[in-house]
């Protein structure tokens, strides 16, 4: 039956059964319906938990996510996040910035939408992601168009591309790196680094 | 790592050296606790800070920045002149015995073959004497003056405890002790593992700092071995995982590497990767790389790459200089010879040096597009901020596209750490507002770029309209799809030759590993070191059985090892000629008289006998180098270089600034200032509670560590005037920082070739975004020079001047 209770639930009971102790006793009958009715739901009552992985250093200590039950597709948050005791090399520690990691995916300066800043503008605007990946498709392939060198000047074919250039994240994914490497590179792209090279 | 976080907790001595793994990689560090605590194990630290690492270590000695080959040459020098050498492992398992050409020589800070004014060598003579019959020549009773052995005894003997104190500051009873309990590991029963990071890397001669410390390893006999190995630290959650797919300008995934000019076909190509054996019976496993290549060929363009077309080699773009590394091309950013970029997760802004020259080369570009999580520097450079932030926005004309991402949390896919572990993660949230994640995003560009050339037409579009894209939704790969491709798959069945009824790789199946792959189109791999990671019994690198067989350390059911799942590398070094094990007590495999068995995968052909195939199975050699050919820019062994930017000169070499082959464009050499001009030694760090210019993003870490500091030695305030806590002013010859002074005994002035050093400490981690207050970052400090093999910038060492100012109004 336990399970059913929620703690609300839980402690209007026993705070009725405090009116017989010794706050009840001193006449301090009020507090406890007062206390009961103060108490907010355990956040970690009912969770749905995810095991992901520290973005920060190499460690790549275990993490748990837990998000609250029931969030509907596309919308779902999380909670708090810990260690996972599970991990063979963490063993459910975290370092400082391991523990903060809520604080990382809830913050501020999270990015939410596509901006745009034109020449010599001094703000961003927002823009849509139609209208955003079209103009970037378009100023790569003029580019690559107006520049690609296909032969140098002995006439060995190169096929390389120089005037733009692609820097890749070392937080992604093996996947995501991988479809990156693909289209970077099928354009003949040859400036291309990531964090591995500082 | 050449092994693992968790084995760390079976070494006998941890030497931590140009790294910090208390403050830098806190719950790997743990093992190290586990070791001091279990097994008695001691900890040494080496470092021009007594950092958090110092203060829990046995030994803590002092050594100015930039100057690790002194030291461990020294060391290397101490254990040869007093017998601390694993002979027989030194004799079997590294090249020792080889003998040198006649031409090769060294004097005075350099090798033969200098030329000056191209800042290059030429290395034809830093090659093995070959015998007629084609291998190298070898003297096994070390005696003959050419063998590698009697040269590095020559070599190294310069680096005497004096010497040691003179170049590094670090006092010669400190330095002899610590060569001292180094030179115990030699006994077979002793294990010494390295755990170095960026104060290794982040040097003009880096790859060579590495390169000693592997020297040595190789000398005491602990590589191969539980306790044992050369641990690079990785910094970021994948950066393992972006070096091994090689997203980087000269490379292609698993260490393949990208055609250069010379490179006219493929023939020519190949050509020059034939690995071909350079001892009898090795099996220099890299003459498989026609099957790597061509695999992954096949993944990039499928139906596309044929051995017509051979397998679409000309789709790949040739290299005419050996890299198009980041410092080249903010070079080129800076001569306005590039018009975009595309910054994916990165923040350069902020973390690559010279930020006047930065901003400088951003603002000459027509567009950038910055994708990321975070509102970063970089994708303001065009905003002032006042001083932290000093331009103009209206004659900036760079247009500047901001893509939200999604974050870890939102994800799903695998990294690799730097234990070589590929391991899964689930997402358990959305990307939030209109964020969306990188697959998506990457897969528009692709989708819109294609459409606009099958359209329109333009410059060479098959690798673009033929680029292989199978995945069920082309709007947005899933991660599994993907790893699937990167793992490799059978495209055509192959029949055993034996026995044509028999299909011995079914088409359409994944392969188990790279021992499937082949040459002749049959098979797709996008990265071959991968392969194993999701097979045909499903995604290994989601694997979660956290059992320990043996207690070794080792947790082979959990996840995906690359390569094949091996978890510590070289490991048939941890046992003898006779294929036993040096140290019973840390067994990893062991030889039954028919194959190699184990805790562990052998890092050998299971049936290669222990007497015959040697541990160094990637090499030609078979064994490990001492000295190393041709194959580094810069020398064949390391030897002392200063920094660019360096108090003193060189003692060994007065003339030679810096490293004599890094390559310094044009205008850089004249930013290079003095110690004239410059007094002071700064290096930079990190603290444990920030993560580079991100975690200033997040209130916990930055209520932490609130704002921008630099720390100067009790000696070095006294005689500025500076007091703890008041304000200074930093500045090189490239910029200038304003910041609060913590006044520590952590830093302690060193005597280098008589003149006394002080060293400034300048940790990274602020900018003008996020919770953080405003402030400034070593990198509007340091010099545009990089490694010479690598060119991974020189931000530890490099000269400043530094004086007291009023505090800021505003804060």
């Amino acid at each position: 039956m336990l399970e059913n209770l929620s703690r609300r639930q839980l402690f209007s009971g026993v705070g009725a059964g405090l009116a017989g102790t010794t706050l009840g006793a001193l006449g301090f009958g009020g507090i406890e319906a007062a206390h009961a009715a103060a108490i907010r739901p355990f956040k970690l009552e009912r969770t749905v938990e995810t095991r992901n992985t520290c973005p920060y250093c190499a460690v790549a200590c275990g993490v748990i996510l837990y998000s609250p039950p029931g969030e509907a597709a596309g919308k779902r948050t999380v909670r708090h996040v810990e260690g996972d005791p599970d991990h063979p090399t963490n063993r459910g520690t975290l370092c400082p910035k391991g523990a903060a990691l809520l604080d990382f995916i809830k913050s501020p300066t999270r990015l939410m939408a596509p901006r745009y800043r034109g020449p010599g503008e001094k703000q961003f605007r927002e823009v849509t992601w139609d209208w955003t990946l079209d103009q970037i498709a378009r100023r790569l392939k003029d580019d690559r168009d107006k520049n690609f060198v296909a032969a140098n000047k002995d006439g060995v074919t190169v096929n390389r591309w120089t005037t733009t250039g692609f820097l890749a994240a070392s937080a992604t994914s093996n996947e995501t790196a991988f479809v990156t490497y693909k289209v970077v590179r099928s354009t003949g792209a040859v400036v291309f680094d990531n964090q591995a090279r500082v | 790592m050449t092994n693992l976080w968790t084995d760390i907790r079976n070494t006998d001595l941890v030497i931590i050296m140009g790294g910090n793994a208390a403050e830098a990689h806190p719950c790997g560090f743990k093992w190290v606790t586990e070791a001091k605590a279990h097994r008695g194990a001691k900890l040494i630290v080496v470092d021009p800070r007594f950092t958090r690492s110092a203060s829990v270590a046995d030994v803590y000695a002092p050594i100015r920045q930039g100057s690790d080959i002194a030291f461990l040459l020294g060391v290397v020098n101490y254990c040869i002149a007093n017998n601390k050498v694993q002979q027989d492992y030194v004799k079997l398992f590294t090249n020792a015995t080889y003998l040198v050409k006649d031409g090769y020589g060294y004097k005075d800070g350099l090798f033969t073959g200098y030329d000056e004014a191209k800042r290059d060598y030429d290395r034809s003579s830093w090659e093995y004497q070959i015998g007629a019959d084609g291998f190298a020549m070898v003297d096994e009773t070390l005696q003959n003056p050419r063998c590698v052995w009697n040269l590095l005894k020559q070599h190294v003997a310069v680096y005497t405890p004096e010497m040691v104190e003179r170049i590094c500051g670090t006092p010669k009873d400190k330095f002899l002790k610590i060569a001292a309990m180094i030179g115990e590991t030699s006994s077979p029963t002793k294990a010494m593992t390295s755990m170095y990071a960026l104060g290794w890397t982040q040097h003009s001669k880096g790859s060579q700092n590495i390169r000693g410390m592997a020297m040595l390893q190789l000398i005491l006999g602990n590589i191969g071995i539980r306790g044992g190995g050369m641990n690079a630290l990785r910094g970021h959650s994948n950066i393992q995982g972006l070096t091994d797919l090689g997203l980087m300008s000269n490379l292609l995934p698993g260490y393949l590497t990208l055609p250069m000019e010379a490179d006219a076909d493929l023939g020519t190509y190949m050509g020059k990767r034939g690995f071909k054996p350079l001892r009898p019976n090795q099996m220099s496993y890299w003459q498989n790389y026609k099957k790597f290549f061509v695999s992954f060929q096949k993944a990039m363009w499928g139906s596309a790459a044929t051995p017509d077309n051979q397998f679409a080699y000309h789709y790949l773009p040739k290299l005419d200089v050996p890299t198009y590394d980041v410092l080249r091309a903010f070079e080129l950013m800076f001569d306005g010879k590039m018009n975009g970029y595309v910054c994916q997760g990165f923040n350069p802004l902020l973390s690559f040096p010279n930020r006047r020259k930065l901003t400088v080369a951003l603002s000459k570009l027509k567009f950038l597009v910055v994708m990321d999580p975070l509102d970063t520097e970089t994708a303001r450079f065009w905003e002032n901020h006042g001083e932290h932030n000093d331009v103009d926005p209206t004659q900036i004309k760079t247009e500047v596209f901001q893509l939200p991402t999604s974050c870890f949390a939102e994800e799903e896919g695998s990294l690799t750490n730097s234990g070589r572990w590929l391991q899964w993660h689930w997402r358990g949230s959305d990307p939030p507002g209109q964020a969306r994640h990188d697959l998506w995003i990457m897969a528009q560009l692709f989708r819109r770029l294609r459409a606009l050339y099958e359209k329109e037409g333009g410059a060479f579009s098959e690798p673009i309209t033929k680029l292989h894209w199978p995945y069920a939704d082309p709007n947005e790969p899933k991660a599994e799809e993907v790893a699937r491709e990167v793992n490799g798959y059978v495209v055509e069945s192959v029949k055993d030759p034996n026995d044509p009824a028999k299909t011995i790789l079914e088409a359409g199946k994944q392969v188990a590993s790279f021992a499937a792959l082949r040459d002749d189109g049959s098979t797709a791999c996008g990265c071959w070191i991968y392969a194993g990671s999701y097979t045909e019994a499903g995604n290994m690198m989601a694997r979660r059985d956290n059992s320990d067989a043996g207690n070794a350390g080792l947790y082979s059911k959990w996840a995906f090892s690359w390569p094949a799942n091996r978890r510590i590398l070289y490991n048939r070094a941890s046992c003898d000629l006779s294929g036993k094990p040096w140290d019973a007590s840390r067994k990893i495999i062991e030889w039954n008289g028919q194959n190699w068995a184990g805790f562990d995968v052998p890092d050998i052909a299971p049936t290669a006998r222990p007497d015959v195939v040697m541990p160094f199975i990637m090499n030609p050699e078979g064994v490990g180098r001492l000295w190393v050919r041709g194959m580094m820019k810069d020398g064949p062994f390391p030897t002392h270089y200063e920094p660019f930017e360096s108090p003193i000169a060189n003692p060994l070499a007065p003339k030679v600034r810096g490293n004599p082959v890094a390559r310094v464009f044009k205008g850089d050499m004249e930013q290079f200032g003095d110690a004239r001009d410059y007094p002071y030694a700064a290096t930079s760090y990190r603290l444990t509670e920030h993560f580079h210019f991100w975690s200033k993003h997040v209130w916990v870490n930055a209520v932490l560590q609130p704002e921008f500091f630099v720390e100067i030695s009790e000696q070095l305030a006294k005689e500025k005037k500076i007091e703890p806590g008041s304000w200074v002013r930093v500045w090189s010859k490239r910029g200038a920082v304003k910041a609060k002074a913590v006044v520590t005994k952590r830093i302690k002035p060193l005597i280098c070739d008589g003149k006394t050093v002080h060293i400034v400490g300048i940790p990274l981690h602020w900018g003008f975004t996020g919770a953080a207050r405003k402030g400034y970052g070593p990198n509007s400090l340091t010099p545009f020079v990089g490694d010479a093999n690598v060119e991974t910038p020189e931000f530890k060492a490099f000269l400043v001047d530094i004086e007291p100012i009023p505090a800021p109004a505003t804060v």
